[in-house]
């Protein structure tokens, strides 16, 4: 079977200056993985390229089989800086249905079933209480949890997640991990992290990438691997600075 | 004569009145765009731009306002395609084609023979030229662009809000784009009639920024500032009939003037509420 992310020798130099080489990473439906690595060692690069945004010099990336950019739809996306501006007069459920744009008729105004189809993502995020306001008074956990509901209303088979912690407390930190965690049923699902505590007891596998990848374990994380990977991350700081 | 009584004597006071609430009616649906994707110096560079337009049909004689239009559709296709190919910093081309079309318009009108009043007009509005063909013909395009905006509203909230997202949904974005500066392209020529290409970016702004400041969606910011352009635009005749007055500067000033009140009002509203909820947190700890 055709794995859902399939990276083959991609490679990209800006300027210049070489971000990513001969970065090979394939994976297969429903794995949860966590991609680590230190401040721009080209972790939000790989995302970006995963979605077409950029193109890489080299090498070749299939999404689902297919090119990034075909693929596009059926991804949802959590970038780690958000582009707009807080005091968009608009409200939180009109954000959510973003993700339903592309599905469904492209005129005319949103359709009592769009609003219906966003309801359970409301629930499995609990910010029901959040529906009708303006994003204007939210707070920067609250807004990242809206930024998931997006991204999840757009019914995606991947999900790739830039830092989707970065901005939230340790307990809402938990029960985001444990939410991902629970979507693995039946999304593909790609988070960066630089947490290596939360992210080891959550994800399946972590590989960690600074220019090149490194991949840390192919099976289940286990306490063993856990140790072994602090071990050497801790090292690859070290190397780098 | 009060200008009232006057209204009801005299059609080409009525054809004015219309023209201008006609005005104001485009300017309330575009200008929430304008303002939130913060685009008024590009609509200052499209509505300049136009005099080049408005210059050649005068050379050529023909109607200077088919000349804004079609150079209004031209200028912003233009500085939109170059904007998004991203060939150079979007201010700087905006300023090249404001200053470069004004240069072409006055170039072409000094080659131009003869009588230049309906040129003024243009350059500063007058509603008082106003004719019947115009009141239907603002009419046609005032509804179109209702109609138009009624479609695609959604889409275009969604570039406007968060474009990259939008264009991973497959939205054409940039599509979307060009097509809402052609919208304010053809809104520019509506005004221009108002109150002249010079002070467009006044009623194309200040109404859509006075109605952010009290309620927090796009659609009710176009229907409070249509309500509020309207408003401006009818005192604002009203006003220079009545004092014997250039129309276009009164509306403009007017609409300054309730932009800097709203502004104020909002400010204080929200010093008083944080003075108070200020003075609550304290009262509870004591």
């Amino acid at each position: 079977m055709e794995p859902a992310i399939d990276l083959e020798h991609v490679g990209l130099t800006l300027e210049g200056q070489s971000i990513l080489e001969d970065v090979s990473l394939r994976v297969p439906h429903q794995q949860f993985l966590g991609l680590i690595g230190p401040n721009g060692g080209g972790k939000s690069t790989l995302l970006r390229m995963m979605l077409g945004l950029m193109r890489p010099d080299s090498g070749r990336i299939r999404m689902l089989g297919r090119s990034p950019r075909h693929a596009a739809r059926s991804i949802g996306y959590v970038p780690q800086f958000t582009r707009f501006t807080r005091s968009f007069p608009i409200s939180v459920e009109d954000v959510v249905l973003m993700g339903r744009l592309g599905s469904g008729r492209w005129w005319g105004p949103w359709r009592r079933q769009d609003r219906r189809a966003i309801d359970g993502v409301f629930e499995t995020l609990a910010i029901e209480a959040l529906r009708h306001r303006r994003i204007e008074g939210l707070s920067g956990g609250q807004m990242q949890r809206v930024l998931i509901a997006r991204a999840l209303a757009c019914q995606p088979s991947i999900l790739l997640l830039d830092e989707p912690t970065a901005s939230v407390d340790t307990d809402g930190e938990r029960a985001l991990f444990d939410l991902f965690a629970h979507l693995r049923c039946d999304t593909t699902i790609v988070l960066i992290s630089h947490d290596l505590g939360f992210i080891s007891d959550h994800v399946d596998r972590v590989v960690c990438l600074n220019r090149t990848l490194i991949d840390h374990a192919a099976e289940p994380v286990t306490a063993d691997t856990i140790a072994q990977l602090y071990g050497q991350q801790v090292r690859m700081v070290h190397h780098h600075h | 004569m009060n200008f009232i009584a006057a209204l009801l004597e005299q059609p080409f006071l009525q054809q004015a009145l219309l023209v201008g609430l006609l005005a104001g009616m485009a300017s309330g649906l575009i200008g929430p765009y304008v303002v939130v994707k913060r685009i008024g110096y590009m609509a200052g560079g499209i509505a300049h731009t136009v005099l080049a337009g408005m210059g050649v049909a005068f050379f050529l004689g023909s109607s200077p306002m088919v000349g804004a239009f079609i150079c209004a559709i031209i200028a912003a296709l233009l500085i939109g395609c170059i904007s998004l190919s991203g060939i150079d910093q979007e201010d700087t081309l905006i300023s090249a084609f404001w200053a470069v079309g004004m240069a072409v318009g006055l170039l072409f009108i000094s080659q131009t023979p003869g009588y230049r009043t309906d040129l003024m007009s243009l350059l500063f509005g007058n509603l008082m030229l106003s004719t019947r063909t115009m009141v239907f013909g603002l009419g046609g395009i005032v509804a179109a662009l209702a109609i138009i905006l009624g479609l695609i509203h959604r889409p275009l909230v969604a570039v406007i809000f968060d474009e990259e997202f939008t264009r991973l949904r497959g939205v054409p974005t940039r599509a979307l784009y060009l097509l809402l500066l052609c919208l304010v392209a053809v809104t520019i020529v509506v005004l221009l009639q108002a109150v002249g290409l010079i002070m467009v970016i006044a009623l194309l702004t200040l109404p859509a920024a006075l109605a952010g400041h009290h309620v927090r969606s796009l659609v009710g910011m176009m229907v409070m500032a249509s309500l509020m352009s309207m408003l401006f635009i009818g005192a604002g005749l009203g006003v220079a009939w009545q004092a014997d007055l250039p129309a276009g500067a009164t509306i403009v000033l007017l609409t300054g003037i309730g932009y800097i009140i709203s502004l104020t009002g909002h400010r204080l509203n929200r010093l008083f509420r944080r003075r108070q909820a200020a003075s609550g947190t304290e009262r509870s700890h004591s």
